[in-house]
């Protein structure tokens, strides 16, 4: 009764129609054959008419993909394992790389050949830093190695 | 295009895309955009971004293979693909809100289908690629109209309707002072939309002085570098009277910069969706009773932002995904007027095969870089 039909917070981004009241019963494209795995939002009924065929979920990310969609988009459950999942796939590609006979070429991927024409002492910085932070970590390693060795020879 | 990781792209060969579904169709892509919220999953903030996938949300290119059920487009034409993949039927773009498909993304509820753009914007590989498959073929897909140039429509496939909606959603009035925070290219086109709808005055705010000083001449606005002014909300309530801005955007989005706080939980740790320094400025910059229009693009978890002063200054939060399809007719126009010159925000048009340059070159901002492309082999 009281309701402004100028008051549409959301015009012009919506040409309100009434269509939200009829809910989901509108005519549907037909729908895309599924023939890969696809994993579906349980805040849907069914999957969309058409989905993307880009990399099926696969080995342990995979796993931890099926878990997270167990849960709602609402849910941490849902996002924080998708991210671990994200990182563990990062892993499965360089496996299935070297299992392919592929040896990633890191610093052609993350682009550092354009650093070398625009960013040069960026380049030689970064490459000094994580030389440092590998040597410290190679340096702990054989250290504690080297205690282990000494406590198993004298007890 | 084929992602590895976060920060680790390259390119490869991969099946030439086919057609799935009736009313799919196959195009040649001949120009192809990185688009600043491709960063975000470059670097590793969108979840259920998964290996082997290509990215690519703003494309164009040719015809080369149709679906049954496709009757507008033909085998030949040339045509700008905008960034949402929308059915048409269902209630959400039966209303034009194209951005929000509920048939083109089985994995979330909450947001359309995007090509390229993660399994949470529906797994479609994208267009930075020599072919790609484009699903509702009559309803996206526009052919380009004769006379404009490629690279002016190329951008009308996200940079351009989406800086011109985040001007439209702010519902600017005459003599209103809008706020941009962000002079990338979705910032640099609100900032020059705003003058469309009747700005008094424009206001950009960013940290790199190169793209200050361009927003300044392309949208002929003010533009300042938050870093050297030391409190940016506190300059700005200073500079419009102590009142705040009639509107602010957010045209930044989870990879904001300014906030130690924000960059470490948000960019850092992923303790958030990203970063909302900019969303915090915004809220915290515009007056009591002003809008706030949101385009930068954020993860689907948490922010943290004072949602307290948005209750306490009563403001209007609008956002969205632009929805392409509902303003390209009004932006073919512009553009075709000369009122739009999006293809001066280009600085570097770079092969497919070195796309790995290429995103590193526009996420670390090297050699001044606003807005780069890519250009397939068939287009060279």
């Amino acid at each position: 009764m009281d309701a402004d039909p100028e008051n549409e917070p959301t015009y012009p981004m919506k040409n309100y129609t009434g269509d939200d009241h009829k809910r989901l019963n509108w005519e549907r494209p037909s729908q895309q054959e599924e023939n890969i795995e696809i994993l579906k939002s349980n805040e849907r009924p069914s999957i969309s008419a058409v989905f993307g065929t880009a990399s099926p979920p696969s080995g342990l990310s995979g796993m931890i993909r099926r878990q997270a969609f167990k849960y709602s988009e609402s849910s941490y459950a849902h996002w924080l394992p998708l991210l671990l999942a994200d990182r563990i796939n990062v892993v499965e590609g360089v496996i299935q790389d070297l299992t392919e006979g592929t040896i990633p070429n890191i610093f052609v991927e993350k682009g550092w050949k354009s650093d070398l024409k625009y960013n040069r002492k960026g380049l030689v910085k970064r490459v000094l830093i994580q030389t440092a932070v590998l040597g410290v970590v190679v340096l702990c390693l054989t250290q504690k190695n080297k205690r282990k060795g000494f406590s198993k020879f004298f007890f | 295009m084929n992602f590895r990781g976060p920060f680790r792209v390259r390119a490869s060969e991969k099946p030439d895309p086919v057609i799935l579904h009736p009313e799919d169709a196959i195009i040649k892509v001949t120009k192809s955009c990185i688009c600043g919220s491709d960063l975000h999953l470059y670097h590793g903030e969108v979840p259920d971004t998964r290996v082997g996938m290509t990215f690519g949300h703003e494309f164009m290119g040719e015809v080369v293979d149709i679906g049954s059920g496709v009757h507008k487009l033909k085998v030949g034409d040339t045509v700008l693909v905008p960034f949402n993949i929308a059915c048409g039927k269902c209630a959400f773009c039966k209303q034009e809100l194209y951005g929000n498909c509920h048939e083109s993304n089985p994995q979330a509820s909450a947001v359309g289908g995007i090509f390229g753009y993660s399994h949470t914007a529906g797994g479609f590989d994208g267009g930075q690629a020599e072919y790609v498959r484009v699903p509702y073929a009559d309803v996206g897909p526009t052919v380009i109209p004769e006379g404009m140039d490629p690279e002016d429509a190329l951008l009308l496939t996200d940079v351009v309707p989406t800086g011109y909606q985040a001007a439209e959603m702010g519902g600017i009035k005459k003599g209103d002072t809008v706020v941009v925070f962000g002079a990338g290219p979705v910032g640099i086109m609100a900032a020059k939309c705003a003058w469309l709808f009747g700005a008094a005055r424009v206001i950009v705010i960013d940290h790199l002085e190169y793209r200050l000083e361009f927003v300044r001449n392309y949208a002929n606005c003010e533009a300042y570098n938050f870093e050297s002014l030391g409190d940016p909300v506190l300059f700005l309530k200073k500079t419009t009277d102590w009142f705040g801005a009639d509107v602010c955007i957010d045209a930044v989005g989870g990879d904001a910069a300014g906030s130690a706080l924000q960059t470490i939980t948000g960019r850092k740790l992923l303790l958030q969706a990203g970063s909302a320094t900019a969303l915090h400025w915004a809220i915290n910059s515009v007056k009591k009773g002003g809008i706030v229009s949101v385009v930068g693009v954020y993860g689907p978890t948490d922010n943290l932002i004072p949602i307290g002063n948005v209750v306490n200054k009563g403001i209007t939060i609008r956002a969205n995904q632009a929805s392409v399809k509902r303003l390209l007719p009004r932006l073919i126009d512009h553009v075709m007027a000369g009122r739009l010159d999006p293809k001066a925000m280009i600085t570097h048009r770079i092969p497919l095969e070195e796309v790995a340059d290429a995103y590193h070159i526009f996420s670390a901002k090297l050699d001044n870089c606003i807005k780069p492309i890519l250009i397939m082999p068939s287009a060279r």
